[in-house]
């Protein structure tokens, strides 16, 4: 098993101003960083950053000479032409206003980052490490992408949740009405599908195919009954009743017959009117503001409380038309969460863009395509080295010829997915990596493969003896008996003479 | 049933009982540490369960693999999520008095066939050969969904199967069988692809407990209803419908299984102690050597129920509500 290495494209730009006074060489200038990326395991991972430190050029000045830092990110966007998994890192001088106060760094939409010049080179080159964590890879996202082949024991039950790279996902978008009596619920969700949810689809696309349904259910009620608090006149669901709200939800579910993809569920619940309004205890109490929770590799339930009438004497079914964007923004942000997208743990004085109606940055789309490529190439290399074993095991198992050339074919592109990763071609690799998999997963699950063809040794001879036992004795005494006369005869001459 | 109810399950049931009763009134705090304590891993769960022999007579057998796929229906895995294999049809057959039922308790209290019975491999697509494709996913791809093991590496699968076996043999139909080793291989395929984080497998069959003797695989937890030279015996005929409805050891696993509801925190310990000898005539097996955790942190509900593992969601993200997305492709 060869030597992984992960190598990612760096740019450290100056602007006028910002040059630290302890350069070891003249700009411009490249220098090459390489770390192992502690994961206690065959083969090594080694991350490789290839630096090239420069001065802005004349364009790049005048995008940097703007108000603000979003701006800033816009205009050298567009003189950009980054490459996926390159990160680009502008330093501006410490008095600089581009930033907010008290903000060293700013992490943009695209691929670009804005830091505020320390002075120093070690302080620059502590601001890089930091910010190729957040915008690359961490050694945790890589061995979470190996956590296959990581030892047990190794990784905490949590490792994982994210949702495991897959060609394809299902999303569907349910609405559950409990009380059509009472509610008359109306959700616009195609258009909502195309204004909000395609667009952050299509920046995914490259990761996998998506396929959107949606559905209506009514008289779908929760496992949980609610508890009703007097201080706030609400009711409520405490959060360690909430893994249990799924289950005769998902009954009625449903998903489509045809595709193998997994499905992510995103499910709308309007309450009764008798128990509403519903809100989502957290674990210290506190309601939830978002009033959504979501379950690692399954989806996401939302509670949308409908407001009580002004007055009581109000004709039922209250017709109640559902704000998708409070609901769509919800969702989009489960979705980033099942796919490991999280905002959570950013080091203080970073401030990270909003990437807006796109859903996620280039840089997190970044992340997800370097931790997709290794876990396929480490899905890829663990079955076909399992393929080989039952081969090995089980000698009389035919391999067909097709079968044969999958094999080929996903040693080949992992060969090349690795070659790319090791010199930061990361959509190169990607690919490559999906098209590996897709090869060795379909020779591994091929149906010719099934091995019903175990005799044991005592079965054989159960079999066998009774039949040609029996058989046996009569030749093997008659040969005895000729050769017994073959060598009669031989002596009588001998005798007569 | 004549004879009351023996005093030791009275007991056993009434502990549960008051176990879960327990479980829910105390603080959350220590629900956490419970939490953090029983933590297996997974976040699906998926159950095949199989009954392998036909025939009226073997009535019992459907019966059993109900019974337990009523359990895990009730405790929250869906059909999307079960494999059920029966080789004859009970409620249907033509012998019985009752149709479109199948008792598991005499007297005809619990009928087990249910409403909305999912059966995905029915009489004669039960093989041994379909049996091995659904657990390695060889399965040729015209196959729907609803008959394939989907399971990923953070799946709890629980196998369940009951028929009638032999000293390292399963009977599969009348005409086939599966061995132990052939099973073990299975696993095996199972673990190298990852096709499960953890294994339950429960035989009810004479001479059981060989059936688990050649696992080898990582990660996997088995029980059986006797060991190796006994013979495991049917519990109670029912004069009205003419056969023995149940087997000892599954119909006092889903006594057992009645009291256990989705929030409870009865652990494997438990389980092996349902149907000691007094009770079972055989001597009920369990092997947990390959397994990692200690039984008594594994709840019954990590293989038996769903429950899933649950995150607040406690970001967002913002939208442009004037931006109009419309892109026609």
């Amino acid at each position: 098993s060869a030597q992984f290495q992960l190598a990612v494209p760096v740019a450290v730009v100056f602007a006028p101003g910002s040059v630290p006074g302890d350069l070891p060489r003249p700009l411009p200038f490249r220098d090459v960083q390489e770390m192992e990326i502690s994961v206690n395991l065959r083969p090594s991972i080694m991350s490789r950053y290839e630096t090239v430190y420069r001065r802005t050029t004349a364009q790049e000045e005048t995008a940097l000479d703007v108000a603000t830092a979003q701006e800033a990110d816009t205009a050298l966007h567009q003189l950009q032409d980054a490459s996926l998994g390159s990160l680009t890192m502008y330093v501006v001088p410490e008095t600089s206003s581009l930033l907010p106060q008290g903000i060293s760094v700013y992490v943009g939409k695209h691929r670009s980052a804005l830091v505020r010049s320390g002075g120093s080179l070690a302080a620059l080159h502590t601001r890089l490490r930091q910010l190729t964590q957040v915008m690359s890879f961490t050694a945790s996202s890589i061995s979470a992408a190996l956590s296959d082949r990581v030892p047990d024991g190794q990784l905490g039950p949590d490792a994982r949740r994210h949702l495991k790279s897959s060609l394809g996902y299902e999303i569907t978008f349910s609405l559950l009405n409990p009380d059509p009596k009472s509610h008359a619920v109306d959700w616009d969700i195609e258009d909502a599908v195309n204004r909000y949810v395609q667009p952050v689809l299509d920046k995914l696309s490259l990761v996998a195919n998506f396929s959107v349904d949606s559905q209506i259910l009514y008289y779908a009620v929760l496992g949980v009954t609610p508890r009703f608090d007097k201080e706030s006149s609400s009711f409520l669901l405490s959060a360690h009743s909430l893994p249990h709200v799924i289950n005769p939800v998902e009954a009625r579910l449903g998903s489509s017959a045809a595709s193998l993809y997994p499905v992510l569920n995103f499910l709308l619940y309007v309450p009764e009117r008798s128990h509403s309004p519903l809100y989502i205890q957290d674990k210290n109490g506190a309601p939830v503001s978002t009033n959504a929770f979501h379950s690692p590799r399954w989806g996401g339930i939302m509670v949308y409380n409908v407001e009580a009438p002004a007055s009581p004497q109000v004709s039922l079914p209250l017709h109640v038309d559902v704000d998708m964007v409070r609901v769509m923004e919800v969702f989009l942000a489960q979705l980033r969460l099942l796919f490991g997208l999280s905002r959570e743990e950013l080091p203080p004085e970073f401030l990270v863009e909003s990437p807006g109606n796109e859903g996620l940055a280039d840089w997190e789309l970044d992340r997800l395509l370097w931790a997709h490529t290794v876990e396929n190439i480490a899905t890829v290399s663990t079955t076909l080295t399992s393929l080989a074993q039952l081969l090995d095991k089980i000698g009389n198992i035919v391999i067909k010829d097709d079968v044969a050339s999958e094999v080929y074919q996903a040693v080949a592109s992992a060969q090349s997915a690795m070659a790319e990763l090791a010199v930061g071609h990361l959509r190169l690799a990607f690919q490559a990596s999906k098209e590996a998999v897709t090869s060795s997963e379909r020779a591994f699950f091929d149906p010719s493969l099934l091995h019903l063809l175990y005799f044991p040794d005592d079965q054989k001879f159960a079999i066998y003896i009774p039949l040609f036992l029996p058989m046996a004795v009569p030749i093997l005494l008659s040969l005895a008996k000729i050769v017994r006369e073959a060598r009669q005869c031989k002596k009588e001459p001998t005798k007569m003479d | 049933m004549a004879a009351a109810v023996p005093a030791v399950c009275w007991v056993r049931a009434a502990a549960a009982l008051l176990l879960g009763c327990c479980g829910a009134a105390l603080a959350s705090g220590i629900q956490d540490q419970a939490e953090q304590f029983f933590r297996s891993g997974h976040t699906n769960n998926w159950a095949v369960l199989v009954c392998t022999s036909r025939f009226w007579f073997n009535y019992r057998h459907v019966a059993n693999t109900l019974s337990v796929y009523r359990s895990v229906k009730r405790l929250g895995i869906p059909d999307s999520h079960i494999v059920l294999m029966l080789a004859d049809d009970m409620a249907c057959n033509p012998r019985n008095p009752k149709p479109a039922t199948v008792f598991s308790h005499k007297n005809m209290e619990l009928n087990v066939y249910g409403d909305d019975v999912e059966v995905d491999y029915r009489s004669y697509e039960v093989t041994v050969e379909n049996f091995l494709r659904v657990l390695t996913g060889r399965i040729p791809p015209s196959t729907p969904r609803s008959k394939r093991l989907l399971s990923d590496d953070r799946s709890n699968i629980l196998i369940y199967m009951t028929g009638h076996g032999g000293n390292g043999f399963l009977k599969f139909q009348d005409s086939e069988e599966i061995t132990n080793v052939e099973l073990a291989d299975a696993f095996e395929q199972m673990w190298q692809k990852r096709r499960y984080n953890e294994l339950l497998f429960i035989i009810d069959t004479c001479q059981g407990a060989s059936m688990y003797e050649r696992f080898y695989s990582p990660n996997i937890m088995a029980l059986a209803s006797s060991q190796v030279g006994e013979d495991s015996l049917s519990h109670q005929p029912d004069l009205g419908i003419g056969v023995h409805l149940m087997d000892r050891y599954t119909f006092y696993v889903l006594e057992f299984l009645e009291e256990i509801h989705p929030a409870s925190q009865t652990n494997m310990n438990d389980l092996f102690q349902v149907c000691p000898k007094s009770l079972c005539v055989s001597t009920p097996g369990h092997r947990t050597d390959l397994f990692q955790r200690d039984p008594q942190n594994v709840l019954i509900t990590d293989f038996f129920g769903s429950v899933r593992k649950v995150e607040i969601t406690t970001e967002t993200i913002s939208l442009d509500r004037g931006l109009a997305g419309f892109e026609s492709k």
